[in-house]
């Protein structure tokens, strides 16, 4: 390999890496964050049978599901403005990101919430438990267990999804490497260099996902 | 200390209590015994309202309600005096042995944590399960799991305690481990009423059986006097087809 190239390899490594720990992570944790808290909120809506808000939790779900990613992030930064909505590029993201990730992360913690057992309901009523204290206490934490691994695959696929940002300008790591390209011309090994990064990404959050059930088993493989 | 008048409740349109009534006195252990689907268990829930009955009346310490039109605070009000026991255990799957036991205390009745612990390691040797505190459930095998179950019933002193079939799901090595706890609650004056297959357990340590079938008592009699005079022909039938007089002598 040609020195001049290695050492572009190198140089844009870190070019790319410097977006990624300012841009990436962060549009990645603040949106799935926002999109955890939401997500338990809507899941609950469904288990607890409310109606009206039941109704209005499996509407969103069903609109944010079935449109795709990159349409409802133009719809946000190009097409608001049309009607005096403006933001800037991040905080759009952001808006965009968690509201998507939110609707998925719902169906899990609903599906987990339902893998509950009755019966752990029923015995908390028996020790004079309020409803609220047995969700907090017995419900979500279990339900919290079961959903670990898919959220966790939620988070991964995040990560990745997060280069649709560079659409509306977010100068995150897709963004920085396009930029280098248009400079020097190296489209191959530039898009290279990004993948290998995101590839690092997701291999962290891998092992991460592996401790954290390691730690959460501690209450035992799930019988039943 | 409990009475039931005329308690009835359908599942879509199929009775399954028709106008039971029943009497537990303090101290009192009253077995309630009948073929599967003769209302046992759906009687017991009622009374702890983790069923909603249609009609009847139920006098609790003192108190009398009309099922279906009871409040909810009076029914966490009769949830805190009283205990339920599951046939599938149902302890809490993310809390340990101890904390299974500690947790209607701590919670629900704001016991410092330090009492709750020590009455919870005192409820927890007496079922013989001291050793196995910072167990989870799935670490324990089903007597035990059920032993911890009895353990976080006492906990919270309750007035009576519900045992909805306690040894159903256990073979006949563990079953004896639960059974020894309950006769030992017998013995020791707390007030139980248990639906349960054991015809030992109802013939020794029963006081009284209640025989149900198709959603009606069929016979209520002192625990000797049914299994050894039972008046109604069905009674008769159930105790041959159980081979309760192979038990006789048992025990």
């Amino acid at each position: 390999m040609n020195e001049r190239l290695w050492e572009l390899l190198t140089d844009s490594f870190w070019q790319i890496l410097i977006p990624g720990l300012t841009m990436t992570i962060p549009l990645t944790v603040i949106s799935f964050a926002l999109a955890m808290v939401i997500a338990v909120v809507v899941a609950l809506f469904q288990f607890a049978n409310i109606q009206g808000l039941k109704q209005v939790a499996r509407f969103y779900i069903w609109v944010i599901r079935g449109t795709p990613l990159l349409v409802q992030l133009f719809l946000v930064f190009y097409g608001l403005p049309d009607i005096g909505i403006v933001f800037d590029p991040f905080p759009a993201a952001v808006i965009v990101f968690s509201i998507n990730e939110d609707a998925y992360c719902a169906e899990t913690m609903r599906a987990a919430l339902e893998a509950v057992p009755v019966g752990q309901i029923e015995a908390g009523r028996c020790v004079g438990m309020s409803c609220l204290q047995i969700m907090r206490r017995i419900v979500l934490p279990q339900a919290f267990r079961t959903a670990f691994p898919p959220l966790s695959n939620s988070l991964i696929a995040m990560v990745k999804d997060t280069s649709l940002a560079s659409n509306i300008t977010v100068t995150e790591m897709l963004m920085t490497t396009r930029q280098i390209i248009s400079r020097t011309y190296e489209t191959l090994p530039l898009y290279c260099v990004v993948g290998v990064i995101y590839l690092l990404f997701s291999t962290v959050l891998t092992k991460l996902q592996r401790v954290g059930e390691k730690r959460l088993s501690s209450y035992g493989a799930q019988k039943e | 200390m409990l009475e039931v008048r005329s308690i009835q409740k359908s599942f879509g349109g199929t009775p399954v209590l028709r106008d039971v009534s029943l009497t537990v006195a303090k101290g009192d252990v009253v077995a309630i015994v009948g073929p599967s689907g003769s209302g046992k268990t759906t009687l017991l829930r009622c009374l702890n309202f983790l069923e909603t009955a249609d009609g009847g009346e139920m006098t609790f310490d003192g108190e009398t309600f009309r099922f279906g039109h009871v409040a909810k605070r009076d029914i966490a009000r009769i949830r805190r005096k009283t205990a339920f026991v599951f046939q599938s255990y149902n302890l809490f799957r993310n809390k340990t042995a101890l904390q299974n036991v500690t947790e209607g205390l701590i919670v629900a009745r704001k016991v410092p944590r330090a009492r709750a612990e020590e009455t919870g390691m005192r409820m927890l040797e007496k079922v013989g399960m001291a050793d196995r505190r910072d167990a989870y459930p799935s670490q324990l095998s089903g007597g035990q799991q059920q032993r911890v179950a009895i353990a976080r019933a006492l906990a919270t002193d309750p007035e009576i305690i519900y045992f909805d079939e306690p040894t159903s799901a256990l073979d006949p090595e563990l079953t004896g481990e639960v059974l020894a706890v309950m006769r030992q609650l017998a013995d020791e004056g707390m007030t139980m009423l248990v639906v349960t297959h054991e015809m030992s357990f109802a013939r020794n340590v029963s006081n009284r059986v209640v025989f149900m079938e198709n959603g009606v008592v069929v016979e209520a009699a002192p625990a000797r006097e049914f299994f050894d005079h039972p008046r109604e022909a069905r009674t008769r039938a159930f105790l041959r087809t159980f081979g309760a007089r192979a038990d006789m002598g048992a025990d």
